[in-house]
């Protein structure tokens, strides 16, 4: 009996030891989903929202185009934000806007207002891939980050910008979506996307973003000042300047309809 | 043309909103839009005094916002100038917008001079009825002319509800005796009747009820008052030539739009049922826009359309598109200067006419719009509208600046 009581209590210490770790041990699919949950989780509970964009396409040869937006979205609790974008530049599309309701799952709902007809249409949102306003943005690079958009696999950690990162690749459910995969810099102290590389449908780099000039806001939420896409199949790129940025103005329901939309200026 | 009378009624609007503005301290806003525009016909006119070649013709278009109360309210100005080289008619101007808007919570007021917009479909807008159409800017309807009302929108969890009251009427404008694009007789405006002994200050009412059901757009609406289309009648002007005279008569409509977006596919219908002194008949345009995205691993888009237009009265329709089917291509390259290419078939099923339009245009550098408009035009009956057009086939050369 002694004799067989030591080894007992040994395998068991063992089996312990080794289970442990297996119990806890997330495969590289978890870890990578729960990074993105974290990082979704410290961005919850911001309620509106609004801010000013200018983007400047860049073409090869370095022409500029400039354009003028500005956006206010409301959080929305167990479903995708709402949006309402309004075009300041190019002057043609001045006054056009832009209501989105996004969903985690299933089609956004879109209308777009043409203020020269004074006409709201209401538009398929199955264009994820094209390219926002002739820019290096896609709309899905621009639409809210929802977890059930993408499967997620944790690739390693790596230093960036002195930055302790994650790199997690993330893969689209989408159908639609205009790459096969999203290669992800998060770091580690505050879970912000320090930089995307995105692979086209026949898994060539195609893009690389990299988000400049983080700013918190509320004590809470980290926005970034500025985000560069590179094409490196066009040699085209985009700046993205994001400014005033505000939360918490009151924004609420009334300010996100048909109406709302039409009288955007 | 009664432009005397319009502005009387205008004035009360006018006098209304001035003081809104007085009483304000807060911004104003300018931006707006200048154009020229060559047409050039190949074909010989048609009627006698029509212009032959070539037609310049220019407009300007400045857009004045002030804003006061934290947005609350707001008023907007869009006065509107044509000039054109050969037709009189065709210069002339309007007040596209003079409007005052209140927004309150869930509601929200719009008095004075303004531009409404209801439906889905592309090639026809038979449910737009607000505004009334002005003929001289184009042919495809989409111009308007500003229509004085009072307008209260009201947003709420069933909907949003539309009620109008709409004193004063803005006759249709007509190409004159110089112009091309024009029926074979010319319309002579300055001998508009009315059903109404108010003839144009009879107070119209409408009101639209609208609402999204997940991936469906519903409107229903009803409109009383005066036609917006007039019937031609034969007559004579002073010289004892013969003419058109508009004829305006009331009617009551009944309407609804509706579309549903099915992912890559929209599907698009108007239906109206309108009953005047003449005749009580119902009209409808319906069918679908189905948009490839991406084509052939580019960022190029194209959207294929097809509807069918069909109006109960028939031949006897004054509608373009009484039994009409259009096809339409639209191709979007989603580049930098968001060119575009629309073209557009209209083939009618009773006359064998048909119509083709072709629309492109790119920006130029940051303020410059170029666009290229050619239309043809086919069809050998009397009776029908388009046959009157078939020698004004055309190119149209625009070159707009916005500031």
């Amino acid at each position: 009996m002694r004799r067989q009581r030591m080894p007992l209590r040994i395998f068991l210490i063992l089996t312990l030891l080794g289970v442990q770790p297996l119990l806890h041990a997330e495969s590289a699919e978890e870890k990578g989903q729960a990074i993105a949950a974290e990082s979704i989780a410290r961005d919850t509970g911001w309620g509106d929202m609004k801010a000013d964009m200018q983007m400047i396409l860049r073409n090869r040869q370095g022409e500029e185009s400039l354009r003028e937006i500005r956006m206010q979205s409301l959080e929305q609790e167990n479903d995708g934000d709402k949006s309402l974008t309004v075009f300041d530049k190019p002057l043609d599309v001045k006054g056009t806007a832009f209501l989105s309701f996004s969903h985690a799952l299933g089609a956004d709902d879109q209308w777009l207002y043409l203020p020269a007809l004074k006409r709201v249409k209401r538009i398929s949102s199955r264009n994820k891939s094209g390219p926002f306003m002739g820019s290096e943005f896609a709309y899905e690079d621009l639409s809210s980050f929802e977890i059930e958009k993408y499967t997620y696999k944790y690739i390693k950690d790596e230093v960036i910008d002195g930055l302790d990162c994650f790199v997690v690749e993330q893969y689209p459910v989408d159908k639609n979506s205009g790459y096969t995969r999203r290669l992800v810099w998060i770091d580690k102290a505050e879970y912000r996307v320090q930089r995307a590389e995105f692979y086209d449908r026949k898994d060539s780099p195609l893009k690389t973003l990299t988000y400049t000039g983080y700013q918190q806001y509320l004590n809470k939420y980290w926005r970034p000042d500025r985000m560069d896409m590179v094409n490196h199949q066009t040699g085209k790129s985009t700046e993205l300047r994001w400014m005033n940025y505000q939360f918490g103005s009151g924004l609420d329901e009334a300010d996100f309809n048909k109406n709302s939309l039409k009288r955007a200026r | 043309m009664s432009r005397g009378c319009q502005i009387k009624q205008w004035l009360p609007i006018i006098l209304l909103v001035l003081p809104a503005i007085g009483a304000a301290e807060n911004r104003l806003e300018t931006s707006g839009k200048a154009g020229l525009e060559l047409r050039l016909f190949p074909h010989s006119p048609q009627f006698a005094e029509q212009y032959d070649t070539s037609n310049l013709s220019g407009f300007f278009e400045p857009q004045f916002f002030y804003t006061w109360n934290d947005d609350a309210d707001y008023v907007k100005f869009i006065p509107y100038l044509r000039w054109d080289q050969h037709d009189r008619e065709r210069s002339h101007g309007d007040i596209r917008q003079l409007s005052w808007s209140h927004i309150g919570d869930d509601w929200e007021l719009h008095s004075g001079i303004n531009k409404v917009f209801w439906g889905v479909t592309e090639f026809q807008h038979l449910v737009d009825t607000i505004n009334q159409t002005d003929g001289v800017e184009d042919i495809d309807g989409e111009d308007k002319l500003g229509q004085p009302m009072i307008h209260l929108s009201l947003a709420r969890s069933w909907g949003i509800l539309d009620l109008f009251a709409l004193p004063g009427f803005r006759e249709r404008t007509f190409a004159g005796i110089d112009g091309r694009l024009r029926s074979g007789l010319v319309v002579d405006t300055s001998q508009a009747a009315y059903e109404s002994a108010a003839r144009d200050t009879h107070l119209d009412l409408a009101a639209r009820w609208s609402r999204t059901l997940g991936d469906y757009d519903i409107g229903l609406h009803w409109f009383r008052g005066t036609n917006r289309e007039p019937l031609l009648l034969p007559g004579t002007d002073g010289g004892g030539n013969p003419v058109l005279t508009p004829y305006y008569e009331q009617i009551n409509q009944l309407g609804m739009d509706l579309q549903a977006t099915l992912d890559d596919w929209l599907w698009k219908l108007e239906m109206r049922w309108r009953d005047g002194q003449r005749d009580s008949f119902w009209a409808l345009q319906g069918g679908f826009e189905y948009t490839l995205y991406g084509i052939a691993d580019s960022d190029t888009d194209l959207g294929l359309l097809l509807e069918y237009g069909w109006d109960e009265r028939g031949t006897r329709s004054t509608s373009l598109a009484q039994n009409d089917l259009f096809f339409g291509a639209r191709i979007a390259l989603n580049d930098a200067e968001s060119s575009e290419l629309l073209a557009g078939i209209g083939y009618d099923l009773d006359y064998h006419s048909h119509s083709l339009q072709i629309e492109a245009s790119s920006r130029i550098g940051s303020g410059w719009k170029a666009s290229l408009d050619l239309r043809l035009f086919s069809g050998n009956e009397l009776n029908d509208p388009l046959s009157a057009l078939r020698r004004d086939d055309h190119l149209q050369l625009t070159l707009e600046r916005y500031f």
